[in-house]
């Protein structure tokens, strides 16, 4: 067993665990933050994405031990007490989602896309950025479509979006 | 807060979970002490199992049991079964194996199952998994489709001669015969439709309870149709009788077919809370749904078209060997007969088709419906031997499929389908316009000075959907009946629940269901919830596949809805004090004709609750009905779908430029929803014809188990595309519904290869046309290719 401790969505978050557990069953079992989802055994489908310091990881290809320190966020913790995420409101209005179990994490990999590449993000770019995250529904063409339109959203709300973090 | 119109593209009810990490998987519930399955799986594809010692694996620490296939046969928990009887053409019924929930002495493809652990912890039981030790005397497998009936072929089943479950045939094959004698012209196919993992992004889950108090299971699991699992698991496999077996499905993330059927995981997680005495859970990792999910596809087939002088087609004949795996899945033995050859006819008046198939056994996963479940591969047989007759005729694609498209309605094709209505040379010539088809030369011209070529491919597709009547699919061997029933109840306050037999994975019932009451009881949508996925709150209902969920479910619903309107008349008129005749019910208010005097919808359900303005002798009180609908006939969703991509020539990476989708789907509830079961079906349509494909080698081992080896389409493979809709209603249901959620993965993968071919120059390509399969081609002369 293995002392953990973190902060996840800006809660201390810690506990005693197996060593081989990882991020993902971390967020999941322990903390009951089940909107990360895992989608596969092989570090592809980027369902289960997360933000750890500001940056987009694959929480099921992270061991929960070596997150010590650090500053986690998930789905959950991306809506603020404002209101949806410019993002989250984006994928609604563009039908970015059927089945939603890709859904949290193309959101929190577009959060973090748009935080690297910036606000006017062309179709082309938003493509090959989703590189890591399978959508087996929507063939990813309303997925673009609200990511393009959530990256101009969070511009409309300025840095305040940024430091939300 | 208004009403929602059919019609418009109202945003979805169901996101605001799923967009904030709320929804509720299976897998996100865990239920009181809980503990967790591990399967031991077979490692091999075809073995005896001599034994198993778990004696080392039982005394692990958390460990609670390891079961095997003599406690599933002590328990006398009965097999897996297949719905659909199909017979040979001699008569002779189907010949199916055993398939027991854990093996009896014998595995038969690999991921079989021959042992469960369960364990405190899901550490705990993978670790015991591993120290069960099996003995195994490994067999020859017999894994290639195209091979399994040869005479020394490995035989999978004893009651399956030559691995063989029926040779099955539909439409008249002396006539067909005749038309081939007279055909001016005939071009011949053979192709393989390539096997395909549905990978739904939700691995499959279950979570099995027994209470013993009331002596009542309850099963979570992440199905398409509740109500059927319920009924397999308690009729068939008897572990429990129907009224003390919940099922529930809550938020399931896709299915695509793969999660109708009953596996063997949640009948043992359901049978073994009993015996273990705490519920049992089981989630599927990636690797496992790429072994044990059925799969779809896997036809070896040759066809051929017969055409007279001027084009017009004669005849069809189409010799398929469709394999099942190896065991017969839910509805395996229905897919490749029923859902296939009524297909094959496409958009064309074809006076004579036959058509046999052979389904047969491998040692594979089972294979049964994925999405869109034999009319893809019907669709497929047509649109390429349309495009090769149309090439080695010297006439345009275009040109030679508007001569033989159906052009009046009804039509009665020979192979048992009745098309209602349709307009196929609307949706071509909307489709022409929209890919700018006589710029297409130039294009041409411009892609080959860049080094690249330019193709274009079309695919007029047809699909029967709103699955379906039930007496005809009875008729034809299915073992249930193809209705839905909806209840409608109505709040006293005036908000609605819906409850439905459908089931939604991702189709937003939620929304458009919602958005049909809306419109019809005049509420705004926000007072409409719609419920499903629970065998204890909706009576019974058959799901959600075959593209029935709009064109059966909402019927069933506006059935109901008719009933409380008719009751909420007879309230109204105690109430207004007028004559039932005279009571009208308009835009959410019921008035009495002629006069400003009139109550809202809301009013209506609060006074048939409290019942004071009438005699409870003469009018029950409340509001609710119930109606179960059963749809006269199919429905034909139909439509033109176009590709145009661009082959680099050094890489071989074909890029897909345009897509022109033009379907009609007779009356559309939200079109927002409909376009993204279109985009997303074209997606798994193009991931057919390039990326993905099924391997296993000659031993049995599936070589693409792993999403690092089975090519998912990604977001950079696939171009935004055009959707655009003609519509003719569908005459057969009260809304005029078709259906729209397998269209795009049916008409997608000719529409590619067409274009692939047009821009190679020859037909030598198979599915998945990936980079090396397309830079070999394009290094094909014709000259080597005659020398082949
Ligand atoms: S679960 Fe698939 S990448 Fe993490
Ligand atoms: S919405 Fe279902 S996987 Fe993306």
């Amino acid at each position: 067993m293995v002392a953990v401790n973190m902060t996840v969505n800006g809660k201390p978050a810690s506990a005693e665990l197996d060593p081989r557990t990882l991020l993902v069953q971390f967020l999941r079992d322990h903390l009951r933050l089940t909107g990360t989802h895992v989608g596969c055994d092989t570090s592809q489908c980027g369902a289960c994405v997360v933000h750890m310091d500001g940056h987009a990881v694959k929480s099921c290809t992270v061991l929960a031990a070596t997150c010590s320190g650090s500053q986690v966020t998930t789905i959950e913790g991306l809506a603020n007490a404002a209101g949806l995420h410019p993002m989250q409101e984006a994928f609604r209005e563009n039908h970015g989602l059927q089945c939603g179990f890709c859904t949290p994490g193309m959101i929190m990999t577009a959060v973090d896309l748009v935080h690297r590449k910036g606000f006017a993000l062309d179709e082309t770019t938003i493509r090959e950025e989703l590189e890591g995250n399978l959508c087996r529904c929507t063939g990813y063409h309303n997925i673009v479509k609200a990511i393009a339109a959530g990256a101009q959203a969070m511009a409309a709300e300025g840095p305040a979006q940024q430091v939300a973090e | 807060m208004g009403v929602t119109k059919i019609g418009t593209a109202v945003r979805r009810k169901e996101d605001q979970r799923f967009i904030t990490g709320r929804g509720q998987y299976t897998d996100d519930l865990d239920r009181p002490g809980q503990a967790h399955a591990v399967f031991v799986r077979s490692p091999h594809a075809h073995a005896h199992v001599r034994g198993i010692d778990a004696a080392s694996a039982r005394a692990m620490p958390g460990v609670l049991a390891v079961l095997t296939g003599e406690d599933v046969a002590a328990d006398s928990v009965g097999g897996l079964i297949c719905g659909w009887m199909i017979h040979s053409k001699d008569g002779s019924p189907m010949k199916a194996g055993p398939h027991p929930a854990l093996a009896q002495g014998k595995v038969r493809y690999v991921g079989d199952h021959v042992a469960v652990v369960i364990a405190e912890t899901l550490i705990a039981a993978r670790d015991a998994a591993e120290a069960v030790l099996v003995d195994y005397e490994v067999l020859p497998a017999a894994a290639d489709t195209a091979k399994t009936q040869a005479a020394d072929a490995p035989q999978v089943h004893e009651v399956a001669p030559r691995n063989t479950v029926y040779e099955w045939q539909l439409g008249d094959k002396a006539a067909t015969e005749a038309a081939f004698a007279r055909a001016a012209h005939v071009t011949k196919l053979d192709l393989v439709n390539n096997r395909l993992v549905p990978n739904p992004l939700e691995p499959r889950v279950a979570i099995g309870e027994y209470e013993p108090g009331t002596e009542v299971f309850t099963l979570h699991t992440t199905s398409q149709n509740p109500h059927v699992a319920r009924l397999v698991l308690a009729a068939f496999i008897g572990i429990a009788p129907e009224h003390k077996l919940r099922v529930i499905a809550p938020d399931v993330g896709g299915g695509f077919g793969s999660k109708i059927f009953i596996y063997a995981e949640e009948t043992v997680c359901v049978w073994a809370a009993k015996r273990v005495g705490r519920p049992v859970k089981w989630t599927s990792d990636r690797t496992e749904a790429f072994l044990c999910d059925a799969h779809g596809r896997d036809h070896v087939t040759h066809a051929e078209l017969a055409l007279d002088e001027r084009g017009k087609i004669l005849g069809l004949k189409v010799k398929t060997i469709a394999n099942l795996g190896a065991y017969l899945s839910t509805f395996a033995s229905s897919v490749p007969t029923y859902l296939y050859a009524p297909l094959l006819s496409g958009q064309y008046d074809i006076p004579a088709i036959y058509c046999e198939v052979d389904g047969v056994y491998t040692n594979t996963a089972p294979v049964d419906a994925y999405r869109g479940a034999g009319r893809p591969e019907a669709t497929f047989v047509i649109e390429r031997l349309m495009e090769i007759a149309a090439r080695e005729l010297g006439v345009e694609p275009v040109q030679l499929r508007r001569r033989n498209f159906v052009k009046s309605f009804p039509h009665q094709t020979p192979v048992i389908m009745a098309y209602d209505v349709g307009d196929y040379n609307a949706s071509l010539a909307r489709a022409l316009e929209l890919i700018d088809y006589t710029g297409l030369a130039k294009r041409k011209r411009e892609s080959a000075r860049k080094g690249l070529r330019r193709g274009i491919g079309f695919s007029a597709y047809i699909e029967a959907c709103g699955i379906a009547p039930s007496q005809a699919v009875g008729s034809l061997g299915a073992g249930v009946g193809l209705w839905e029933s909806a209840e409608v109840r109505v709040n006293p306050t005036g908000s609605v629940e819906v409850l439905t037999g459908s089931h939604s994975h991702g189709q937003g019932h939620e929304t458009t269901f919602a958005q049909l009451v809306s419109d019809r009881l005049g509420i705004p949508i926000e007072q409409v919830s719609i419920v499903h996925g629970d065998t204890d709150k909706v009576q019974f209902g058959m799901g959600t596949y075959g593209s029935r969920s709009g064109a059966v479910g909402m019927s069933a619903i506006v059935k109901a809805m008719d009933k409380v309107i008719a009751k909420a008349k007879k309230v109204a008129a105690h109430v207004l004090e007028a004559s039932e005749g005279d009571i009208e019910f308009k835009d959410g208010r019921f008035s009495v004709a002629g006069t400003d005097r009139g109550l809202a919808f809301g009013e209506v359900a609060l006074q048939a609750y409290i019942a004071h303005k009438f005699s409870g002798q003469e009018l029950e009180p409340g509001l609710k009905e119930g109606a179960f609908y059963d749809p006269t006939n199919f429905t034909f969703p139909a439509g033109m779908h176009v590709c145009e991509l661009e082959i680099d020539p050094d890489t071989g990476i074909a890029t897909i430029d345009k897509w022109v989708a033009v379907d009609d789907f007779g009356n559309v509830i939200n079109p927002m929803i409909v376009e993204g079961q279109v985009h997303g079906g074209i997606a798994q349509g193009v991931g057919q014809a390039l990326f993905e494909g099924a391997v296993y080698d000659s031993a049995g081992q599936l070589v693409t188990a792993s999403f690092m080896d089975y090519r998912m389409p990604r977001a950079a493979d696939l171009p935004s595309f055009t959707v655009d809709m003609t519509v003719t209603p569908c005459p057969s249901n009260p809304l005029g519904i078709k259906g729209c959620g397998e269209a795009g993965a049916i008409a997608a993968p000719p529409a590619v290869i067409n274009a692939l071919t047009d821009a190679l120059g020859h037909e030598n390509i198979e599915m998945p046309a990936t980079p090396q399969a397309i830079w070999r081609a394009c290094r094909n002369t014709p000259a080597q290719l005659a020398a082949e």
